[in-house]
């Protein structure tokens, strides 16, 4: 797979962006089918989006490209390696923003971002504060540093989480519902967000949301999970006026108060 | 059989997660602040409640030594009865049921809370294990600190049988011919068997503790059914290797 450059945030250095391909996924847990052959591939310093109604499975597909969950069948390899392989995680660097900002509540804001450096040892301290803090003005929260994450509201936490992985100089940037329980301001800030880091440090971008305006937006190309299968990919154009009647059932549910579907789903 | 398999799987994963954490030793060094942290919390934030309930064993055991022992005139060896039973069996398991109930609970609901809001997911994408952020700094601490609560504990026991054996009317024993007994029956191996017993259920409580905090799933629910598990195995896994331990010491 052709890689194109990825900026370092911190540096200006340039490192490949990573590609993505998932191979006829499937996964189960017990008898219950959530992934059935799944297969697309996301190429270096593209943002993809991946959308699909609650329970299609599209977390647990995240989980997979960043080996925290193992395939019933099928491969996911970044950068043409397996997900799952612990050397992955060491050579290639994916950072994954979890839904709910996966914060380490115990720690500052600046300490959150402090743990990857520190961990590894890729800075001394001087050099953490300075990738630490400019990582937070980038995201307008020098503010917060010292503060807890208990402290913050959610579209803070989500910046913050944001700001968390930046830290790491990733190649490949993982979203895992990043505009959910945000009002429709701040969804649209982070969606800004997204595709601004993209546009500036070229960054491989996989989201996992609802939020139709956020891919409609920012997306290279759109992926639709609906009962476990990948159902439709394509671009952002294509998804504005869907052929499929599933897609457009999802994307443009009308509201209909004589007939509601929760009745339907009753009987 | 379910049950059997749910054990052996949970047998299986703690000893994963020790050789896990054993393999990032070399990483303790620069993990001192953690390390110091849990060494606090574990040894102590620990001692009063060990100090004052080995002072009471002690002393239970002296008068109860006493009551029994008055019958035929062998009250002089309550100072060796006092003496042995806590150093070899009553100081250590009783630091270790204290444990459980006070640190490992602690360990398991931090460690649940952590993993059902995804942080230890957090840890695993930053290629931070949590084996070793998480589980070797409060094994290290244990392992430091289980053998300062044990002869804590036995110190203070020794003591609270002394106090009573002097002031019950019907024990009147004076310190000095309490210790002197307790010295001429006790081998220095009887400390150092008590030591070792508390170094195992140490190091078998935090593993229990860590593995089952790291395992939950769910949400708050789950995070105390987790909690209750992992007190519930300690305590019961103390007590299995209290006979195990000491049938291969003796």
């Amino acid at each position: 797979m052709p890689c194109s450059p990825t900026r370092n945030p911190f540096t200006a250095a340039e490192t490949p962006a990573v590609g993505v391909t998932i191979e006829h996924l499937s996964k189960s847990f017990g008898s219950h089918v959530v992934l059935q052959d799944v297969s697309f591939a996301v190429e270096p310093g593209e943002i993809f989006v991946l959308m699909g109604p609650s329970g299609s499975g599209k977390s647990v597909l995240l989980k997979h490209i960043v080996g925290l969950e193992a395939p019933s069948s099928g491969r996911v390899l970044v950068n043409g390696q397996d997900a799952l392989a612990a050397e992955t995680r060491g050579h290639e660097r994916i950072g994954m923003v979890f839904q709910s900002g996966a914060l380490f509540n115990s720690l500052t804001v600046y300490d959150n971002l402090a743990l990857y450096p520190r961990e590894h040892r890729t800075a001394t301290e001087a050099g953490i504060r300075e990738k630490v803090m400019h990582a937070l003005q980038i995201l307008s929260l020098e503010d917060t540093a010292q503060k807890f994450p208990s402290e913050l509201s959610g579209g803070m936490k989500k910046r913050v989480a944001i700001a968390r992985a930046l830290v790491m100089e990733p190649q490949l940037l993982l979203y895992d519902e990043p505009t959910s329980e945000l009002d429709p301001v701040m969804s649209a800030t982070i969606s800004e967000i997204i595709a601004s880091l993209k546009g500036e440090y070229h960054v491989t971008t996989i989201v996992v949301s609802h939020d139709r305006e956020l891919a409609l937006n920012i997306a290279d190309r759109v992926g639709i999970l609906m009962d476990s299968r990948l159902i439709f990919l394509g671009t952002p154009a294509e998804l504005r006026e869907p052929k499929d009647p599933q897609v457009a059932g999802f994307l443009y549910p009308k509201i209909d108060l004589k007939h509601p579907r929760f009745k339907k789903l009753e009987t | 059989m379910k049950q059997l398999i749910s054990i052996l799987e949970g047998f299986g994963s703690t000893l994963q997660l020790f050789l896990r954490a054993v393999s990032f030793a070399g990483t303790l060094p620069r993990q001192r602040a953690r390390f110091i942290e849990q060494c606090y919390l574990i040894g102590y934030t620990t001692l009063p409640i060990v100090a004052i309930l080995s002072f009471f064993i002690g002393a239970v055991l002296a008068l109860q030594a006493g009551y029994s022992m008055q019958n035929f005139g062998a009250m002089q060896f309550i100072g060796s009865l006092v003496g042995l039973s806590m150093a070899r069996e009553l100081g250590p398991v009783m630091v270790a049921i204290l444990l459980a109930g006070r640190v490992g609970s602690a360990i398991t609901a931090e460690l649940a809370s952590m993993k059902v809001n995804q942080e230890v997911d957090a840890l695993e994408t930053m290629n931070i294990p949590p084996a070793r952020m998480l589980v070797l700094p409060r094994l290290a601490a244990v392992l430091v600190m289980m053998p300062v609560l044990a002869i804590i504990a036995d110190l203070v026991g020794w003591f609270g049988g002394a106090i009573v054996a002097k002031y019950t009317s019907f024990i009147s024993i004076e310190p000095e011919a309490y210790f002197s007994v307790l010295r001429r029956y006790m081998k220095f191996q009887d400390v150092t068997n008590g030591l070792i017993k508390a170094e195992v259920f140490g190091l078998a409580v935090v593993l229990v503790c860590c593995n089952i905090g790291l395992n939950t799933r769910g949400g708050p629910r789950e995070i105390g059914a987790s909690v209750t598990r992992a007190v519930v195995v300690s305590l019961i896994l103390i007590l299995v290797l209290d006979y195990f331990v000491t049938k291969v010491l003796l």
